[in-house]
């Protein structure tokens, strides 16, 4: 049987209409909260315009229509099924009270495994170091290989102009956004299951361990801590940050012991992904004033034992702010 | 091969398909984008430099940032505000939307756009434009990840049977019966086919027009035989016209 198209249109419009008029409301404000009435009308007219649709399919019809129609309750389905809640106004402290932190401790699984990996990673860059001395031009990047720790620290010391003049804030400015993009790499490299992620972070392990170990047996611990206790307590973390949320993107992909669908893992964990990209994103922003306006400044600037001092108590408080805020 | 739509059923049981935007298309949107977002830096970068004899580390540090924010903020921003839509997006007619037909939430728009710089990798979205073409719903490593697809937003015309049918004497009605038969053996797609004759009629050339139209009217003549009274000097397009008009209106038009 053939529906007369003209007349089921002409009957049906003003339901299509009124329910493209509250999608369109709904649409315009993500805020938007229908009223108990307005809802069920919006129930009524999504179900109206589904069962106009069941006709067309079934019957013979004007592709076009069908089209509108696919669209419109395609529309409407979106709004009358979607379960997950709707995002409240932005709430900033409350988001670094208790969302962050909390969100932190919940994957804290995949934070650990980020550590041992860049731990291992430390572990094989201070093997190689010792082992091969001459492997520093493959494991220290920014140049670090070229001069010998005892030589940039005298360097560094006997400077009395200071060279970053009048581009603090330009350094800082790179800093912040080289670190933040590295890690959103770190972060979407868990597309490849991880192994992208594994090879970063061990990697960043292989240059810090190397470095660490260069300027220890040379002679220069109290340089290097004074060096990089400052900005490297909040950037490393980042990075494990960073790390873990790529650990999280690849468990969803994953999906090992779960039984839930891959949509159903990958709805369940975006929010922390969303979150746990804004905090490394703003320790990262941290990170890049103090090593900008801080880091470069050593002895007889700044004291070294001040800047380490510094750098003990921010890692104190970032450990207390993970691990205690937002607790009940 | 894979399809370009996607089906979804809903728990009503009625299903709906979205047209998935093929990796071209979402490629020119994007080259669109990047278009609007250097537009963008140069108007920033022109207004800034009015300050650079003042504080040029300053400049240069605000340059960095904004173009750093500019560039992985841009898709986030117009994309929640504009209901998964960019201005390349817009122009081209994609949407993204969830991957299940439910509500694109923040978090979804935020994700696959973090995760563009794998797509974008080694250059101008090799890894995606590959995950894109491999992928059944056409979706690069971010929407996989954000459990998005893009879709093209479908332009719908009213249909417009007065104009089509232009009024003439129909002689298929004068046998009811048969009428009624047209009506329940013809299709969707047949009914749809002979529709759309009518509708693109002036896009073909007279002698292959002339040529459809027969194919159509044998087609459907073999379907239901009418008298040869009812078809005697009717044309092979008013046949097609006759039958349209038969299948799409139940009752005939005074």
């Amino acid at each position: 049987m053939i529906i007369d198209l003209q007349r089921f249109i002409h009957t049906e419009r003003p339901v299509w209409n009124e329910l493209e008029s509250v999608l369109n409301r709904l649409e315009a404000d993500p805020n938007l909260k229908l009223s108990l009435e307005e809802a069920q009308r919006f129930h009524e007219l999504y179900e109206r315009a589904t069962a106009s649709l069941a006709k067309l399919t079934t019957f013979s019809s004007e592709p076009a229509t069908r089209q509108y129609l696919e669209n419109l309750v395609a529309r409407a389905y979106g709004e009358v099924h979607e379960t997950r809640e709707k995002r409240r106004k932005l709430q900033p402290l409350l988001w670094l009270r208790q969302t962050l932190p909390r969100t932190f401790r919940r994957q804290i699984q995949a934070f650990y495994l980020a550590l041992a990996i860049t731990l291992a990673g430390c572990a094989f860059g201070t093997v190689a170091t010792l082992v091969d001395p001459d492997s520093r031009h493959v494991t220290m990047p920014f140049g670090h290989d070229r001069l010998k720790p005892s030589q940039r620290v005298a360097e560094e010391e006997k400077r009395t102009k200071d060279r970053l003049t009048g581009n603090r804030t330009f350094f800082s400015s790179q800093l912040m956004t080289h670190n933040t993009q590295v890690s959103i790499f770190t972060l979407a490299l868990g597309t490849t299951w991880g192994i992208g992620t594994i090879l970063i972070l061990f990697s960043n392990g292989i240059s810090l361990g190397a470095i660490a170990t260069d300027y220890v047996t040379d002679g220069q611990a109290r340089f290097l801590l004074g060096w990089l206790l400052p900005h490297g307590v909040i950037e490393i973390p980042a990075i494990l940050v960073a790390g873990q949320a790529g650990f999280v993107l690849a468990r969803g992909l994953i999906g090992w012991g779960d039984r839930t669908t891959l949509s159903g893992r990958l709805r369940a964990i975006s929010g922390d992904l969303v979150t746990l990209s804004i905090g490394f994103a703003l320790m990262l922003v941290w990170a890049g004033f103090v090593e900008s306006f801080l880091s470069q400044y050593h002895e007889p600037v700044v004291p070294y034992e001040a800047k380490i001092a510094f750098g003990v108590l921010e890692l104190i408080a970032l450990i207390l702010y993970l691990g205690r805020s937002g607790r009940t | 091969m894979k399809g370009n739509t996607l089906p979804i059923r809903t728990p009503e049981g009625i299903v709906f398909s979205q047209t998935l935007a093929g990796p071209v298309m979402r490629f020119f949107a994007w080259l669109i984008d990047s278009l609007a977002v250097m537009a963008l830096m140069s108007v920033i970068a022109g207004a800034l430099r009015a300050f650079e004899p003042v504080s040029p580390g300053m400049v240069n540090a605000v340059l960095t940032i904004a173009f750093f924010v500019l560039n992985l903020g841009y898709s986030i921003f117009l994309e929640w505000i504009w209901r998964g839509q960019t201005v390349g997006k817009k122009l081209l007619g994609l949407r993204v939307v969830d991957a299940e037909g439910m509500r694109l939430q923040f978090d979804q728009v935020v994700t696959r756009n973090l995760l563009r710089l794998v797509d974008l990798l080694p250059i101008a979205y090799l890894v995606g434009g590959l995950s894109c073409w491999l992928s059944p719903k056409c979706q690069r490593l971010g929407d996989i990840a954000a459990n998005t697809i893009v879709i093209r937003i479908p332009v719908v015309t009213e249909p417009d049977l007065d104009q089509l049918l232009t009024g003439k004497f129909n002689s298929l009605r004068q046998y009811a019966h048969l009428a009624a038969r047209l009506r329940q053996r013809v299709t969707p797609a047949e009914a749809g086919i002979a529709l759309q004759a009518l509708v693109r009629r002036d896009e073909f050339d007279a002698v292959a027009r002339l040529e459809l139209f027969e194919q159509l009217a044998s087609y459907f003549q073999k379907k239901v035989p009418f008298p040869e009274d009812a078809i005697d000097g009717v044309s092979s397009e008013q046949y097609i016209r006759n039958v349209v008009d038969v299948v799409y209106r139940t009752t005939a038009k005074a």
